[in-house]
């Protein structure tokens, strides 16, 4: 009896943990195809949204400067569901502190957004709950923005989603490049033909002035500089975000650039006082030649306004973009998580990508809907749709107090390198790599 | 009978009273109840200022000596870390340079002009209610309100100060009103006087009126100039309105963040950043609300010397 004890009890224990191990991946199966919660149809392609839809109220976060996209997303979802969402939206400068403040008291909303830079330092602090299994769930998960998934991944663990895609692409003024004798259909391929076009716009004089940046705005500086090293081949950052590689021969030959168009005064006036809040509100005026701005701002364009849009492109050639914008996910805190999946889920789902994102002139979340009906009528979009496969969006636990922090280290070198004379890149390189690794 | 009267007297009586011991005395519970009646009266005003000021007091001390990231983590005790980590920030020293300057600038700036104003709008004559209320109107909007307003006001791209310049042919480029060092501090400087001034202007105006008008018209009889007269009663029977404002401007100053927080940011290069914006920095950029604390600390124990030593040198200035 005793030798048979031992056999039976495994086979036993064998048998129960089968039972409950299908049972657990039914659970988890059921979790993320919505079988347990009602179908709203996310998908144009008829997979289910996943989650519970039954009415619940659900509180969420965005910062201001997503506001509208975010808005048309919770509207339509509001208008198509039982679950409501009641979006907040934050000023972007107080958002972090917001978020902060939240976490620390335990106070945050069911679901939050956050500039996708922010995403590693709130995924590593715990702030948002774990979407792995529901998130691979979804047949296009490999179809979401990559670099928006990689930025929300910690060890190994997946907690966001992308919300709100922002690529920072060139803007062009077909009107004044034509008046400058260039073709209006050939954009800047590389950096010097970005810089003889812009001082070919600059010279018709009037008012009219070649380029401009935000000159005392880090985000700006990362959002529409870094391309141009990346486009290079090159990187800015080491892999984990503790060291800084931003006094590399490409990253001097951008800021030579930068620091040429402020010499012989190519940037339109107030770029050294620019701290971003006005940044994207000179180019429509219609007296700015080419600079690089958020595709966000396409939709926001005068209709009047005659412009093209082009990949951001290396000293030399070659093409990339920032990926920023907002990740979202579900915070670590509700205890609403499945019906605030169920709005996640809907959200990267075709007939919001498509109806919703794509409608409003934005980038989708999803690489295999770049081209659809509403980018197709114009190719701009397309051109910007395709570039999140090209882009990047860099990855520090220490992003926003080394970058974005106006008395940062980043800013210094920025602001050395274009408005001094670029002698202090390297010294400046490794008070940022300080920053990051403290 | 008539003998056992007293004797009963003194029976019930029996502390004489022309005897130390005879005094009359409140009695026990009364005197409890009248303390109690006291802290009665008190205890509000004492669960206010316990739950409002020493609560955050002593958890901003706590904060100080502790590990205490804004976000989730660990909250072990690491003094005296983050006052040495405070105090060796790159920023600290020059933000406390720049905040010493500042104040000294405004003071200066800021009170001379509010006595200027008191004195011209201190006689009841026709015109006075009216620039009165002129100077005072600025006091009215709050400061973050003011800085932006000035914010756009100076913007060179889009503001309307550097065009009209322009225009009236003072100046060739656009002007940055924000874009060096000290320019910023200047501009920045100017918002806070316009703001200022018709407040302190009040409290001062209340002062020079309180001053007798006996006294002026003595010392004219006398023959003084408006010269003595103005050093020798003005300003003397002024003093305890200047004091005031003196620690109200000091003070204040000392604790300058919105129109910095709105103007510059700090710019540009690091230049204009002030100890509160530090403190904001290190909580929520640096999301350290430890070392945050410990600056917050380090702020209060200045603000408190400083105040004690205006104290007391004003009082010397009085019994002198």
């Amino acid at each position: 009896m005793g030798s048979t004890a031992g056999p039976a009890g495994t086979a036993h224990r064998l048998v129960t943990g089968a039972i409950a191990l299908l049972a657990a991946t039914t659970l988890v199966t059921a979790c993320g195809s919505g079988a347990g919660g009602s179908d709203d149809g996310g998908g144009g392609d008829g997979t289910s949204a996943g989650g519970v839809d039954d009415g619940a109220t659900l509180t969420m976060w965005t910062r201001a400067a997503t506001r509208p996209q975010s808005e048309a997303l919770v509207e339509a979802y509001n208008a198509a569901h039982k679950n409501k969402i009641e979006l907040t939206v934050v000023p972007t400068d107080d958002y972090q502190a917001k978020v902060g403040a939240a976490a620390g008291s335990k106070d945050l909303p069911d679901l939050f957004a956050s500039d996708v830079v922010f995403v590693p330092n709130y995924t590593s602090s715990g702030l948002f709950a774990d979407l792995t299994e529901r998130l691979d769930a979804l047949p296009f998960a490999d179809k979401l923005a990559q670099s928006h998934i990689k930025a929300g991944t910690y060890e190994d663990k997946k907690y966001v989603v992308p919300h709100t895609l922002d690529l920072s692409v060139l803007f062009y003024n077909k009107d004044l490049y034509k008046k400058a004798g260039l073709d209006p259909e050939k954009p800047p391929a590389t950096l010097a033909e970005w810089d003889r076009q812009a001082r070919a716009v600059d010279a018709l004089g009037g008012g009219v002035n070649g380029t401009f940046f935000g000159g005392n705005c880090g985000g700006c500086g990362v959002f529409t500089w870094w391309p141009s090293v990346w486009a290079a081949g090159d990187d800015v950052l080491n892999e984990d975000g503790t060291g800084a590689q931003l006094a590399s021969a490409t990253a001097k030959k951008v800021y030579d650039t930068y620091r040429g168009w402020v010499k012989d005064d190519i940037v339109a006036p107030g770029a050294r006082d620019e701290t971003g809040v006005t940044w994207t509100g000179v180019f429509p005026k219609g007296k700015v030649g080419v600079m690089p701005m958020p595709s966000t701002t396409l939709g926001l364009m005068p209709k009047g306004l005659d412009l093209g849009v082009a990949p951001i492109p290396g000293p030399d050639g070659g093409k990339s973009t920032f990926v920023g914008g907002d990740a979202i996910g579900i915070s670590a805190t509700s205890d609403k998580a499945d019906q605030a999946w169920n709005f996640l889920a809907w959200s990267v789902g075709d007939k919001a990508q498509v109806d919703v994102v794509a409608a409003h002139k934005d980038v989708v979340a999803r690489t295999d809907l770049a081209s659809n009906k509403h980018s197709e009528a114009d190719p701009r979009l397309v051109t910007i749709n395709e570039l999140v496969a090209e882009g990047r969006t860099p990855y520090a636990m220490k992003f926003g107090q080394t970058f974005n922090d106006p008395n940062g280290p980043w800013l210094t070198l920025m602001r050395d390198a274009v408005f001094g004379d670029g002698a202090s890149v390297d010294k400046n390189n490794d008070a940022v790599t300080a920053s990051l690794a403290d | 009978m008539q003998v056992k009267a007293p004797d009963r007297a003194a029976a019930e009586h029996p502390v004489r009273p022309d005897t130390p011991d005879r005094r009359p005395r409140t009695p026990t519970l009364l005197r409890r109840s009248r303390t109690l009646q006291g802290m009665a009266y008190a205890a509000p005003t004492a669960v206010f200022v316990a739950v409002f000021f020493l609560l955050p007091l002593l958890l901003v001390g706590q904060m100080s000596l502790s590990d205490w990231p804004l976000l989730a983590g660990d909250r072990g005790g690491n003094a005296p870390e983050n006052y040495t980590d405070a105090t060796d920030s790159t920023l600290f020293w020059p933000a406390v340079r720049f905040t010493l300057l500042y104040t000294v600038l405004v003071t200066v700036v800021l009170l001379g002009l509010a006595l200027l104003l008191a004195l011209l709008v201190q006689e009841s004559r026709p015109g006075a209610g009216f620039f009165r209320t002129v100077y005072f109107l600025p006091g009215a909007l709050g400061l973050a309100s003011a800085s932006l307003l000035f914010w756009g006001l100076y913007s060179p791209s889009t503001g309307p100060l550097s065009r009209t310049l322009e225009r009236l042919g003072l100046v060739d480029d656009p002007v940055s009103f924000l874009g060096t060092p000290t320019a910023a501090l200047l501009s920045t400087v100017f918002l806070v006087v316009w703001k200022f001034a018709g407040f302190y202007m009040l409290i001062l105006l209340v002062g020079l009126q309180r001053i007798p008008h006996e006294v002026y018209e003595a010392a004219r009889m006398d023959g003084a100039s408006p010269g003595q007269v103005f050093r020798s009663i003005t300003l003397p029977l002024l003093r305890p309105s200047l004091a005031l404002s003196l620690l109200l401007c000091v003070t204040g100053s000392l604790l300058a963040f919105d129109q910095f927080f709105v103007l510059t940011k700090g710019g540009p290069d690091n230049s204009t950043v002030t100890v509160v914006q530090l403190i904001y920095r290190e909580a929520f950029q640096r999301l350290n609300l430890g070392t945050a604390a410990a600056l917050s600390i380090i702020v209060l124990a200045a603000l408190l010397l400083l105040n004690v030593l205006q104290f007391r040198g004003l009082r010397h200035a009085d019994e002198s």
